[in-house]
């Protein structure tokens, strides 16, 4: 690794009421590389994930020890204040979940959020995130339309629009692709490597292939230990533990 | 399979269905038409110019609803514009925020309760708190007020469920991208849910208007001009609202012409204020 990682997780502990969902784990993830989190469902991938932008705080009866930094500060430090935390680490859900409105005012939502007001600081916005998602040609000619009215590839591509309109340097895709079509997924495998030059990005998959299609890194999560972590490669010829290799060849999961 | 193939008992058995289902769902047409035809055909020969512009007049010996008109559109206006934001204030805090759920179950049960109350019983809550206890007498603000009361439970009910079909992945989607949660609720989770506002909204227009055993005791029963010039006219303000005015003309003078008229004019308004409701509805809503 040439710099110090964006996010550094270390000792994270996390508990739905009794249940020990993850299990001290600790990771870091680099700068301007995809980091891809993989393993059976309910092995915690998500729920790491959601703890990034701390999307898991709307759950009653969870409890986080541990460290997790962004750029050096503490994400659950009481002080911390989540809106700014949410616009620098952007997420992408699994469903895409555009809001019932116009696709201009779906991209300009976030930048709106945070106080952006004026009216051709708002287009340059749109018109950029909406080109970074590979989706401009497609919406141009409609923005005032709504966003409900796109299909299912589009509509996540809009969300991602909408999550980089924000103005994050980190993008978590939770499982962003699994309920779009072939083809709409590969326009977003290759959208996501071509925004990982001015981006971070973390994406949870429960698609191996995908993993090493898109990813620089891989971590393997089970039973919320993280078993395995390195570069995808390495990791998907020569896996060092036993269960990922087991994993990855399809002997379970 | 065509129907022609089935056998005989089932034949029987759908055809009877059928019969039946388009007995009930002609009934019911056929008793609305009823009820607005004659009501119509009774009520619009006594509708003229004079009824809808003047205040009755007993030295002329004309008949005049301008005040009752005018009286309904104040309570109305007054009511809504007290009831939606309380009602949708509670039912926003019930469902977004209120952390304790028996405290909410409770709540629930309780303006459900609320809803099924009788309006007479409301209207003596109104007689003895505004027109008594507060002081304000027999005016259109006690009636307004009471009404507010008795719409409370509708308002919260209907807000309460619309809220609760806007999706999940909508409020994630909002507090991902750095929105707190009140500006959640104002740009994303309320505009979702205008219909149902609107729809409560529509049905307690509908109960005002129809109103009249809470307005006949709260609001007073004067058929003249009421001076809504100034704030302390307004609640000085006090006369019948059409509802009263109909069973004033009906009960007390036995004029049904005029009670016709009015039943049709309250019938009209009713239609207009609807439209009105869901034209702004539609608007508000975004795309």
């Amino acid at each position: 690794m040439q710099e110090e990682p964006i996010l550094r997780i270390q000792h994270l502990d996390l508990w739905y009421g009794e249940n020990h969902a993850l299990k001290d784990v600790a990771l870091d993830i680099p700068a301007h590389r995809i980091t891809a989190l993989i393993g059976p469902s309910g092995c915690g991938k998500s729920t790491f994930l959601r703890t990034l932008n701390r999307m898991n705080d709307l759950i009653p009866g969870i409890k986080i020890s541990g460290s997790l930094t962004y750029r050096g500060s503490e994400i659950y430090d009481p002080a911390q204040d989540v809106t700014p935390l949410r616009k620098n680490i952007g997420m992408v859900f699994q469903k895409p979940n555009p809001f019932p409105m116009s696709i201009y005012d779906n991209v300009a939502y976030g930048p709106r959020t945070h106080g952006i007001r004026s009216r051709v600081q708002l287009d340059e916005i749109v018109e950029r995130s909406l080109r970074s998602a590979a989706i401009w040609d497609e919406v141009k000619d409609r923005l005032k339309k709504s966003a409900l009215g796109l299909s299912g590839g589009q509509q996540q591509r809009l969300c991602i629009a909408r999550a980089l309109a924000a103005g994050p340097d980190v993008l978590l895709m939770d499982e962003s692709t699994s309920a779009l079509d072939p083809i709409s997924t590969s326009k977003i495998e290759d959208l996501a490597m071509e925004l990982k030059k001015e981006y971070t990005i973390v994406i949870v998959t429960h698609n191996m292939q995908q993993a090493v299609r898109v990813s620089d890194r891989t971590a393997f999560f089970l039973l919320g230990e993280l078993i395995e972590c390195g570069d995808t490669e390495k990791m998907f010829s020569q896996p060092a533990d036993k269960r990922t290799e087991d994993y990855i060849t399809g002997r379970f999961g | 399979m065509r129907v022609s193939q089935l056998p005989m008992r089932r034949r029987v058995w759908n055809l009877g269905a059928r019969v039946l289902l388009y007995l009930s769902a002609g009934l019911t047409c056929g008793l609305l038409v009823l009820l607005i035809g004659t009501i119509c055909a009774r009520g619009i020969r006594g509708i003229n110019w004079q009824m809808l512009t003047t205040a009755e007049s007993v030295l002329r010996g004309t008949v005049g609803i301008l005040p009752a008109i005018q009286n309904t559109l104040f309570v109305i206006v007054l009511s809504l514009l007290i009831v939606l934001p309380l009602g949708v204030g509670a039912a926003v805090y019930l469902t977004e925020y209120a952390k304790n759920h028996r405290l909410v179950s409770l709540i629930e049960f309780a303006t459900e309760t609320l809803a099924g109350i009788p309006s007479i019983i409301y209207a003596l809550v109104g007689v003895i708190i505004f027109c008594t206890a507060l002081g304000l007498q027999k005016t259109l603000v006690s009636g307004a007020l009471t009404l507010v009361i008795m719409n409370l439970p509708t308002i919260i009910r209907s807000t309460q469920e619309s809220l609760k079909t806007v999706p999940q992945s909508y409020r994630e989607g909002a507090l991902a991208l750095g929105s707190g949660k009140w500006h959640m609720i104002r740009t994303v989770v309320l505009p979702s849910s205008i219909d149902g506002i609107v729809t409560g909204s529509i049905l307690a227009i509908g109960r005002v208007v129809g109103e009249s055993a809470v307005l006949m005791y709260t609001v007073g029963l004067s058929t003249a001009m009421q001076d809504f010039s100034s704030l302390a006219a307004m609640m000085k303000a006090s006369g019948a609202t059409l509802t009263v005015a109909l069973y004033i003309y009906a009960k007390e003078r036995a004029d049904f012409t005029t009670a016709f008229a009015i039943a049709t004019i309250l019938l009209g308004l009713t239609v207009v204020i609807n439209g009105a409701a869901a034209l702004a509805g539609k608007k508000l809503k975004k795309v």
